[in-house]
C-alpha cells in the first residue's frame, strides 16, 4: 500500500525517524522523513516509475542520487509556485510537498504518446530538420504545435511567482566548492591559516560523498570526523558555511556565481524571507572541491526503471536507509562499484550477481562473493528485460561468447567517474584525458582556481584528503595568510582500477543521454552523416543540451562517437563547457528588480505635491513628470491639454523642469573648454547672461541641446536635455580629462541639488513679483531676455533666476535648493491665485514647443545635423569643436537633406499623426518617392487645429507647398501644407516683452 | 571582471562604462579631414592587449585607461586619464 515505506531499512541512515512528512506525488499520499529528499523518499515507498521520457515516453525511474539526474523531473509544488523540471533527487522533503510527473498523458502508468516508441525509427537524430520540412506552411501549423505538446518538459506556472529573489556581494580569501573529503580539508588548512573562507555546499548536509560511502579518517568513522571539522570550521571566525548553495559560474577577475536555495526546502518561504539569493563571490583564489560524477554503461535497456548508478545506490541505502531493490545486480568496470555489493550485504539485501566488464576481480572481492553466495560473471549486460513495473531480468554475454541471465529486481551501474570538470573549464579549458582513470581531468583551469580531491581525478580517500588540504592551504598563502594549518586529514587510499568500457552492442534502444532521449545509433548515425566534430554531434542529436547539461551522458556520446570514427577519446575531445552548472531560475539573477522595482525611479522636487492635485504622471526615463493635471468634468486629456496651454498664453502658469542635467562648470578655462564643445561660442558671453547652445558628436551629428548661463566670470551653469543628462556628463568629463586636459575646469553633476520651475505667461511678471524680494529689478532693463543671474527671494531664500522661454511666451525659469522644491511649487500656487496661476506638464509644453518650432528629442534622433534643425548658422567658423569637421562633409551639407519644417493639414478638421510619409503630390507612395516624415505632432489650441514638425527633403525651400502626408500603418493619405516651423508669434515680440 | 580604479581601489565591472580604443588621438585643429575620419571611424580589431577608455560612471566619474588583455580579460594596468582629478596638465 502506499504510504508504508516498505522499502525502508529497519536502521541506519541520515534521516531523522521521529519525524515523518507526509507529501503527494501523482495525487497519491506518502510518508517519508526529515533528511529525505523527494527521490529518497520515493524509493523508501517503492516508486519505481517517476517519470516518461522527452521523445519516446518511455518509463523512467530514478538513475542518480544527486543534481546529475535526467529522469526524475518532476513538477514541484502547485498553482502560482509550480516549478516544472525539479530534480527528484535534489529537491528536500517538506510536510506537505506535492509533486507531479511530467511527460505523460494521461497518466504516468498509462501514456497515450508512448506509441512514439513504435514509430522509433523516425525520431532518430536529427528528425526534425529531416522529417519537419516540407511543407513550410505547415510549420507553424501543425508540426511545431504537436511536437511541443508530445515533446515537452513541465509545464511553467503560466502567473506571476509570488516568491522574492535576492542577489548579494560576498568577498573572501578563498572560495571552496563542495565539502566532501577534500572540500571539508581543503576548508580546514585555509580556514586554520587565517583565511576568509566561504565554503560552498549545494546539499543541505556536508560531507559530500563521505554520507554515502563512509570511511575511516584519523582513526575515526567518517560521519564523526565530518562532525568534528564542521564543528572546527564553525568555531574558526572567518569561515563561512554555505549550504544549499551551488556554485554555478566562474567569471573575470575572481568572481563567481552561486545559488543559494534558501527555502526551497520550505512549503513557503517564511515572511519576509526570500526563495532563493543569487551570490556573486569575489575571492582570490578558488579549490574546486566538486567531486565527481559516477557514470553510466550504454546498453540496450539501460534506461529501465530500477537500473541505477551504483554510487546512487549507496546514497540510498547508506544516507537515507532506502533499499532501491531487494535484489540488486551490479554491473561495473571498476573497482569502486563493488562498493555496492558490500554496501547492499551490509545492509542485508541480497546480491544477484556481480557482472565485472575487467578480465580479473581482487581476491578480496572473490571472497566477499562466495561469503555473499552470488556469482562473479565476466562480461556484460547485453539487454533488461522489464517495464514500467521496474527490471526483472538481466541478460548477461559472457567473455568468450557465452550468456547468462540473472533475475533481480534492481540493476547498479559503474562505468567509471567523471570528474565535474564544468567549474574549471569556464574559461574555455578543455579538459584533458587520463588513460589510468578513463576519465578527462581539469586543464587549462581559471586564474586563481585549483581543483582537488575527485574532481581533479584523485578518486582515493587518503588522496582526496591531502589534495584539499594542500590546495586550501597554498590558496590561503597566495591570499596572504600565513597561520599555522595544523596536521592534515589522513585516510587509507582504496584501489581504482579500470577497464573502460562505454557501450555494449545489443538490441533495443541503449540511451546515452536519457534525459533527451539520444541512443547509441543516434551517436552511429550522426558520425555516418559527417557531424563527427563533438560540437556538431551535439546539436545534431541534442545530446547535452538538456537541463542536466550531460552530466552523466556527454563523455559517453563522445568515447562511443570516438570509437565509430575510429580515433581517440582526447582526439575527440570535449565540447566547451558553459555555465550555468546547474539550471538557475531567471527570477534569481532579476532579484528584488521586477514590476516597479525594475528599475529606479526618480521624483521631481514637487512630485507629492503633483500627486496631490491629481496629476497624471508619465514615465521619462527614468523619472515621472507630470503629464497634464485633469480637472473635474475634462472629458479627456486634450482637453486637460489645450486648457493648460490656454491659461499660459493669456495668463501665467508654471511646470517643474527639474528633470533636465544640470552641471556646473566652474575654472579660468571654462569659457574656452565650452567653446569647444559646443558649435557657437560661449567664452564671449557676458556675465548674467544665458545662451541657446547646441552640441555635436565627433561625426558632426546633434547631440545634445540646452541653454547655458554665465554666472560669473569662471562659472558656467549648463542644461541638457533629461533625456541625455547622464551621457552628457560623461562626455563633458571624457573633454575635460581625456582630450583637453590642459584646460583649467570642473565639471559638477548639480541634477539633484535644484529645483527648477518655468513661469510662463504674460503675467509671469506679477507672479514673480510677489515669489521675489522688492529690491530685485525684474523690469525688461533690468532683466532682459536671456538674462542670468541670482536672486534673494522674499524670506531671504537665494534662488537663480533665468529669463529663458522654451513656450515663446515671456517666461522665467527659477531655480532653488531641491529641499525647497516642493514648497516653491506651493507658494507659486498661492501667490499665483489672483493671476489664475496654472499648473502645466509635459503635454502643454510639447504643445507650446512645436507651437514655437522648437526643436526636441523626435527631431535631435542621431540623424540630424544643425543644417537640418535649421541652425547651422549657429557654427562657429572661428574656433575648433567637437564635430567641426566631419559636419562638413559632402552627404551632412548637400542641399537635398532632409530638414525641419512645419506641417499641417489643408482640411483643419484632419488630426495629424507622427510618423505619416511626406510623398510628392501625384506619385506614388513608396521609398522612391518617400521625402520625410512628421516628426512631433500637437493639437495646437491657437491655430485651433493640429500642427506638427517633420524632416522633409529640401523642407524650408518649400513652403507653402501642398504634399500628401501617407500613413499605411493607420490606412490614413491626407494632404498637408508644407509652412513655417514657427507656427506661433514668429518674431518673437512675445518672449522679449 | 573587476578594474582597480586608481582613486577608488578595486571596483566591480558595473560601475564603469566601456568606450573603446583609447590608442588614437583627437587631430588637431589644423589637421586635415583625412586625419579626423581616421580618428573618428578607424579602429583596429585587436586580438590580445588593447589599450581601451573605461568611465567610472558609477564612481568618481575618472575617465580610465585600461591595459586589458581581449583574449583573456586579464587586465595589466590602469592609469586615470591625463586630466582626471583635480589636477591640470601642464599646471
Amino acid at each position: 500500500m502506499a504510504g508504508d515505506q516498505a522499502n525502508r531499512l529497519t536502521s541506519g541512515g541520515l534521516i531523522d525517524r521521529s519525524t515523518a512528512l507526509s507529501f503527494r506525488f501523482d495525487g497519491e499520499n506518502f510518508l517519508g522523513f526529515k533528511g529525505d529528499t523527494l527521490a529518497s523518499a520515493l524509493v523508501a515507498n517503492g516508486v519505481k516509475l517517476v517519470g516518461r521520457s522527452f521523445k519516446y515516453h518511455r518509463p523512467r525511474g530514478i538513475l542518480t542520487a544527486g543534481s546529475e539526474e535526467p529522469n526524475a523531473l518532476v513538477e514541484l509544488r502547485s498553482g502560482a509556485r509550480r516549478e516544472p523540471n525539479t530534480k527528484a533527487t535534489t529537491a528536500e522533503l517538506y510536510e506537505g510537498l506535492e509533486a507531479a510527473s511530467q511527460n505523460r498523458w494521461p497518466s504516468l502508468n498509462f501514456d497515450v504518446m508512448s506509441v512514439n516508441q513504435l514509430f522509433a525509427p523516425i525520431f532518430v537524430a536529427g528528425f526534425y530538420y529531416k522529417t519537419f520540412m516540407w511543407p513550410a506552411k505547415f510549420w507553424e501549423a501543425i508540426y511545431e504545435p504537436a511536437i511541443r505538446r508530445a515533446a515537452g518538459l513541465g509545464r511553467a506556472a503560466g502567473v506571476s511567482d509570488p516568491d522574492h529573489y535576492d542577489k548579494a556581494w560576498a568577498h573572501c580569501d578563498v572560495v571552496i566548492v563542495g565539502s566532501g573529503p577534500a572540500g571539508l580539508a581543503a576548508a580546514l588548512a585555509a580556514g586554520r591559516s587565517g583565511a576568509r573562507v566561504i565554503l560552498c555546499e549545494e546539499d543541505f548536509v556536508l560531507g559530500g560523498r563521505l554520507l554515502a560511502n563512509g570511511g575511516t579518517i584519523d582513526g575515526l568513522p567518517a560521519a564523526e570526523w565530518v562532525a568534528r571539522t564542521v564543528a572546527e570550521l564553525e568555531a574558526l571566525p572567518d569561515v563561512r558555511i554555505m549550504t544549499r548553495t551551488t556554485l554555478f559560474g566562474v567569471y573575470d577577475g575572481g568572481t563567481y556565481g552561486a545559488i543559494e536555495h534558501v527555502n526551497d526546502h520550505l512549503p513557503v518561504p517564511p515572511e519576509h524571507q526570500v526563495r532563493q539569493r543569487l551570490w556573486r563571490i569575489v575571492a582570490r583564489r578558488c579549490v574546486v572541491a566538486a567531486g565527481a560524477i559516477e557514470r553510466p554503461i550504454v546498453f540496450a535497456g539501460n534506461d529501465t526503471p530500477g537500473v541505477m548508478m551504483a554510487s546512487a545506490m549507496r546514497s540510498y541505502i547508506n544516507r537515507y536507509a532506502a533499499a532501491p531493490a531487494r535484489r540488486i545486480a551490479l554491473f561495473t568496470n571498476n573497482e569502486d562499484g563493488w562498493r555496492t555489493a558490500e554496501t547492499a550485504i551490509a545492509a542485508g539485501l541480497q546480491v544477484a550477481a556481480v557482472i565485472d566488464a575487467r578480465p580479473d576481480v581482487s581476491p578480496a572481492h572473490r571472497s566477499l562473493a562466495s561469503k555473499g553466495g552470488f556469482p562473479v560473471l565476466h562480461g556484460s549486460v547485453s539487454a533488461v528485460d522489464g517495464g514500467k513495473t521496474g527490471v526483472r531480468k538481466i541478460s548477461v554475454s559472457l567473455t568468450g561468447g557465452a550468456r547468462a541471465e540473472v533475475e533481480a529486481d534492481g540493476l547498479a551501474v559503474s562505468g567509471g567517474w567523471n570528474p565535474a570538470v564544468g567549474p574549471t573549464s569556464y574559461h574555455r579549458g578543455r579538459p584533458k584525458w587520463r588513460d589510468d582513470i578513463a576519465a578527462f581531468v581539469p586543464d587549462g583551469v581559471p586564474p586563481g582556481m585549483a581543483a582537488a580531491g575527485a574532481a581533479n581525478g584523485a578518486f582515493g580517500l587518503g588522496a582526496c584528503l591531502r589534495e584539499g588540504f594542500e590546495a586550501g592551504a597554498a590558496a590561503a598563502r597566495d591570499a596572504g595568510r600565513s597561520g599555522n594549518i595544523g596536521s592534515m586529514p589522513a585516510a587509507d587510499d582504496e584501489i581504482f582500477s579500470i577497464t573502460p568500457l562505454w557501450h555494449v552492442a545489443g538490441k533495443g534502444k541503449a540511451f546515452v543521454d536519457q534525459q533527451h532521449d539520444v541512443t547509441a545509433s543516434d551517436v552511429e548515425l550522426a558520425q555516418r552523416e559527417g557531424f563527427q566534430s563533438v560540437e556538431h554531434l551535439k546539436r545534431y542529436t541534442t545530446l547535452g543540451m538538456a537541463t542536466d547539461q550531460g552530466k552523466t551522458s556527454n563523455v559517453a556520446g563522445l568515447a562511443i562517437m570516438a570509437a565509430v570514427s575510429g580515433k581517440s577519446i582526447p582526439e575527440t575531445g570535449t565540447t566547451i563547457y558553459r555555465p550555468p552548472y546547474v539550471p538557475v531560475a531567471i527570477g534569481a539573477f532579476a532579484g528584488h528588480h521586477r514590476d516597479e522595482n525594475f528599475h529606479a525611479t526618480r521624483l521631481t522636487p514637487s512630485h507629492h505635491w503633483a500627486a496631490e492635485l491629481g496629476a497624471v504622471f508619465v514615465d521619462t526615463g527614468l523619472w515621472k513628470r507630470a503629464q497634464w493635471y485633469p480637472r473635474a468634468g475634462e472629458k479627456d486629456w486634450l482637453e486637460s491639454v489645450t486648457r493648460e496651454v490656454k491659461a499660459v498664453r493669456s495668463g501665467v502658469g508654471f511646470c517643474d523642469v527639474s528633470t533636465l542635467g544640470k552641471i556646473d562648470v566652474h575654472g579660468p578655462d571654462a569659457g574656452a573648454f565650452l567653446d569647444r564643445v559646443y558649435i557657437n561660442a560661449f567664452s564671449s558671453l557676458a556675465v548674467g547672461k544665458g545662451r541657446y547652445g547646441l552640441m555635436l558628436r565627433e561625426d558632426g551629428i546633434v547631440y545634445d541641446d540646452g541653454t547655458t548661463s554665465r554666472l560669473a566670470e569662471d562659472h558656467y551653469f549648463l542644461t541638457t536635455t533629461t533625456a541625455k543628462a547622464g551621457l552628457v556628463m560623461q562626455h563633458l568629463e571624457f573633454c575635460r580629462q581625456v582630450l583637453f586636459p590642459e584646460l583649467d575646469v570642473q565639471l559638477t553633476s548639480v541634477s539633484d541639488q535644484w529645483a527648477q520651475f518655468s513661469i510662463a505667461g504674460p503675467k509671469t511678471r506679477d507672479l514673480l513679483q510677489e515669489i521675489v524680494d522688492p529690491a530685485e529689478d525684474l523690469s525688461n532693463e533690468g532683466f532682459p531676455f536671456m538674462g542670468a543671474r541670482e536672486v534673494k527671494l522674499r524670506g531671504g531664500l537665494k534662488a537663480r533666476l533665468f529669463r529663458i522661454s522654451f513656450s515663446g511666451e515671456m517666461a522665467f525659469e527659477i531655480s532653488v535648493p531641491a529641499r525647497h522644491g516642493e514648497a516653491m511649487a506651493r507658494n507659486l500656487m498661492i501667490a499665483g491665485e489672483p493671476f489664475g496661476v496654472t499648473p502645466y506638464g509635459t503635454e502643454a509644453l510639447g504643445v507650446m514647443r512645436i507651437e514655437k518650432g522648437h526643436v526636441a528629442g523626435p527631431e535631435l534622433n542621431g540623424t540630424t545635423t544643425a543644417g537640418d534643425l535649421g541652425l547651422g548658422k549657429m557654427m562657429s567658423t572661428k574656433k575648433d569643436f567637437i564635430g567641426r569637421v566631419m559636419a562638413r562633409r559632402e552627404a551632412l551639407v548637400a542641399p537635398n537633406r532632409q530638414v525641419v519644417v512645419g506641417i499641417k493639414p489643408t482640411d483643419k478638421a484632419r488630426r495629424l499623426r507622427s510618423g505619416a510619409h511626406i510623398i510628392p503630390k501625384g506619385e506614388t507612395p513608396g521609398p522612391e518617392n518617400d521625402q520625410g516624415y512628421v516628426t512631433s505632432v500637437c493639437f495646437s489650441p491657437v491655430l485651433d487645429q493640429w500642427i506638427g514638425l517633420g524632416l522633409v527633403e529640401r523642407g524650408r525651400e518649400r513652403i507653402g507647398e501642398i504634399v500628401r502626408a501617407h500613413d499605411p500603418l493607420r490606412s490614413e493619405d491626407y494632404d498637408v501644407e508644407l509652412c513655417n516651423s514657427v507656427f506661433y508669434d514668429p518674431d518673437g515680440g512675445r518672449q522679449r516683452g | 571582471m573587476r578594474i582597480t580604479c586608481p582613486f577608488c581601489g578595486e571596483r566591480e565591472l558595473g560601475e564603469f562604462t566601456y568606450l573603446g580604443d583609447a590608442k588614437p588621438q583627437r587631430p588637431s585643429a589644423d589637421a586635415g579631414e583625412d586625419a579626423v575620419y581616421d580618428y573618428v571611424y578607424l579602429r583596429d580589431n585587436i586580438a590580445g592587449v588593447m589599450s581601451e577608455h573605461w568611465y567610472h560612471g558609477g564612481g568618481c566619474r575618472a575617465w580610465l585607461k585600461v591595459t586589458r588583455n581581449t583574449l583573456t580579460h586579464e587586465i595589466s594596468a590602469v592609469e586615470a586619464a591625463a586630466g582626471a582629478g583635480a589636477a591640470k596638465v601642464g599646471a
